[in-house]
């Protein structure tokens, strides 16, 4: 009877004042058939990681424009794991210049988008590799 | 089992996945729900309900606070509509309480209904009895109200509070959905609107009109949650029903409705399951389906056939 619904936090940490990208990939995974938890906008790295246990994600997408990528990012893939999810996808997308990606993926971030990726991309790559 | 173990021992991480296996009905699921079921029946319930976009979420943020305040435990389970089309779901309740995110004493689970708008009671209700056995205090379940499943997802609650809108004239169409019956408080959200003593007095017939002459009347209470207006005065009457509630004996008696309702429908759903996958799906029934095409019988001998040989197994 077990029925595995797919469950993804779609979180915006940092200060940026509008959520329009994130919306629409909200919108994109809801529906491609996913329960998307929004949280809406200025999420502190606390807020997040408490949102992504207590509604027990499968993913954390993370949406962010105003550059803090490199510090916010591995900071909530870090605290994650700290609170045992370990298994949690972690993506995220921006606008993110390339050099910064390679450093990212290594830090545990498991895919960046930039602008203009089409959100079937995102969608794909979640079904792929969701744990 | 060390998932029950663990929650019991206030595992947030623990709840959050005992949660999951009770919603998607993992194998483990019935195992969790008996070993917690022992330590459940200690929080008060309170359901919350009212048509979209009224400001349940945000009085939820602001009366939770209250609580909190008070020292309680909270926890609160949000329930919104799946998408029919996708199967799909934007749950965004937690927008509006973004401050409680942090807060070590409350937690906050969001519920698509997944389509199974029957089976959403019972998950429901069962995401409250894991919270309760975790040792919340008091456990909210947010639900808009626009029809029976939803009345039945509230029906789990000791008191339910209806949060009307003025001046948006949907009032008659709660009462057709038979939500206002329901109320043990009303609130009157978004105070800061024309339209407030139109709607009070339009409660107030209503409730006239109600021929049970109940102990208790309903209490209609003006809030703007969004700016934390009348909420102190909101947690006042829902304290006073709680205790109502305790003092007369009624609470016993909800809940002990209760547990009969709710084992009445597993009983139910279980015999269900068991007519799927046992009859419906049988050769023999394939082929008097048949029969009753062509028919050479009827479908009533058929049901007394089925049921005859069923309750004599
Ligand atoms: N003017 C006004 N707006 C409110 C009030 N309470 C909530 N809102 C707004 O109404 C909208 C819907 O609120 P929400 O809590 O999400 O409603 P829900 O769908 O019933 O949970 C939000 O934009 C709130 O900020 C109020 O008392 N007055
Ligand atoms: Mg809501």
């Amino acid at each position: 009877m077990a029925e595995k619904r797919i469950r993804v936090l779609v979180a915006k940490p940092g200060l940026d004042g509008h959520d329009r990208g994130a919306k629409v990939v909200a919108r994109a995974l809801r529906d491609a058939g996913f329960e998307v938890i929004y949280t809406g906008l200025r999420q502190t790295p606390e807020q997040i990681v408490e949102a992504a246990l207590q509604e027990d994600v499968n993913v954390v997408a993370l949406s962010l424009l105003s550059g803090a990528h490199n510090t916010l990012f591995p900071k909530i893939v870090d605290m994650l794991h700290e609170k045992g999810m370990n298994d949690v996808l972690v993506i995220g997308g921006g606008v993110i210049p390339d050099a910064d990606i390679p450093g990212l993926e290594k830090a545990g971030i498991a895919a960046v988008f930039t602008p203009g990726t089409p959100t079937s991309d995102v969608v794909d790559f979640i079904k792929k590799n969701v744990k | 089992m060390d998932l029950v173990k663990e929650l019991l021992n206030g595992s947030r991480l623990a709840l959050a996945r005992a949660i999951t296996a009770v919603e998607s009905e993992y194998d483990e699921a019935i195992d969790i729900m008996k070993a917690i079921y022992p330590k459940t029946g200690r929080a008060r319930i309170l359901g919350i309900t009212g048509a979209p976009g009224a400001g349940k979420s945000t009085l939820t943020d602001k009366l939770v606070k209250q609580y909190v305040k008070a020292g309680k435990k909270v926890g609160i389970v949000a329930v919104d509509p799946t998408s029919p089309f996708s199967g799909g779901a934007i749950l965004g309740d937690r927008i509006r309480m973004n401050d409680l995110a942090t807060n070590e004493n409350v937690f906050i689970r969001s519920m698509g209904t997944r389509g199974s708008l029957g089976g959403l009671s019972k998950k429901s209700s069962d995401v409250v009895k894991l919270m309760d056995a975790f040792g919340m205090d008091l456990i909210i379940i947010e639900t808009v109200g626009v029809g029976q499943s939803e009345v039945d997802i509230v029906k789990n609650a000791d008191s339910t509070l209806v949060v009307l809108v003025p001046g948006l004239g949907d009032d008659i169409q709660a009462i057709k959905a038979g939500i206002l019956e329901i109320g043990d408080v009303f609130a009157i959200n978004k105070a800061d609107r024309d339209g407030c003593d139109k709607l009070n007095v339009e409660i107030e017939m209503m409730l006239d009109l109600d021929s049970r002459k109940l102990a208790w009347r309903p209490p209609i209470k003006r809030t703007i949650a969004s700016q934390d207006v009348g909420v102190e005065e909101l947690v006042e009457s829902l304290d006073d029903h709680f205790e109502y509630l305790e003092d007369s004996g009624e609470l016993q008696k909800r809940r002990a409705e209760r547990t009969r309702d709710e084992i009445i429908a597993m009983i139910n759903e279980q015999i269900g399951r068991y007519i799927a996958d046992k009859i419906v799906s049988s050769d023999s029934f394939a082929e008097q389906v048949e029969a009753v095409n062509r028919r050479e019988s009827d479908p009533y001998s058929v049901v007394f056939n089925v049921t005859d040989k069923v309750l004599k197994a």
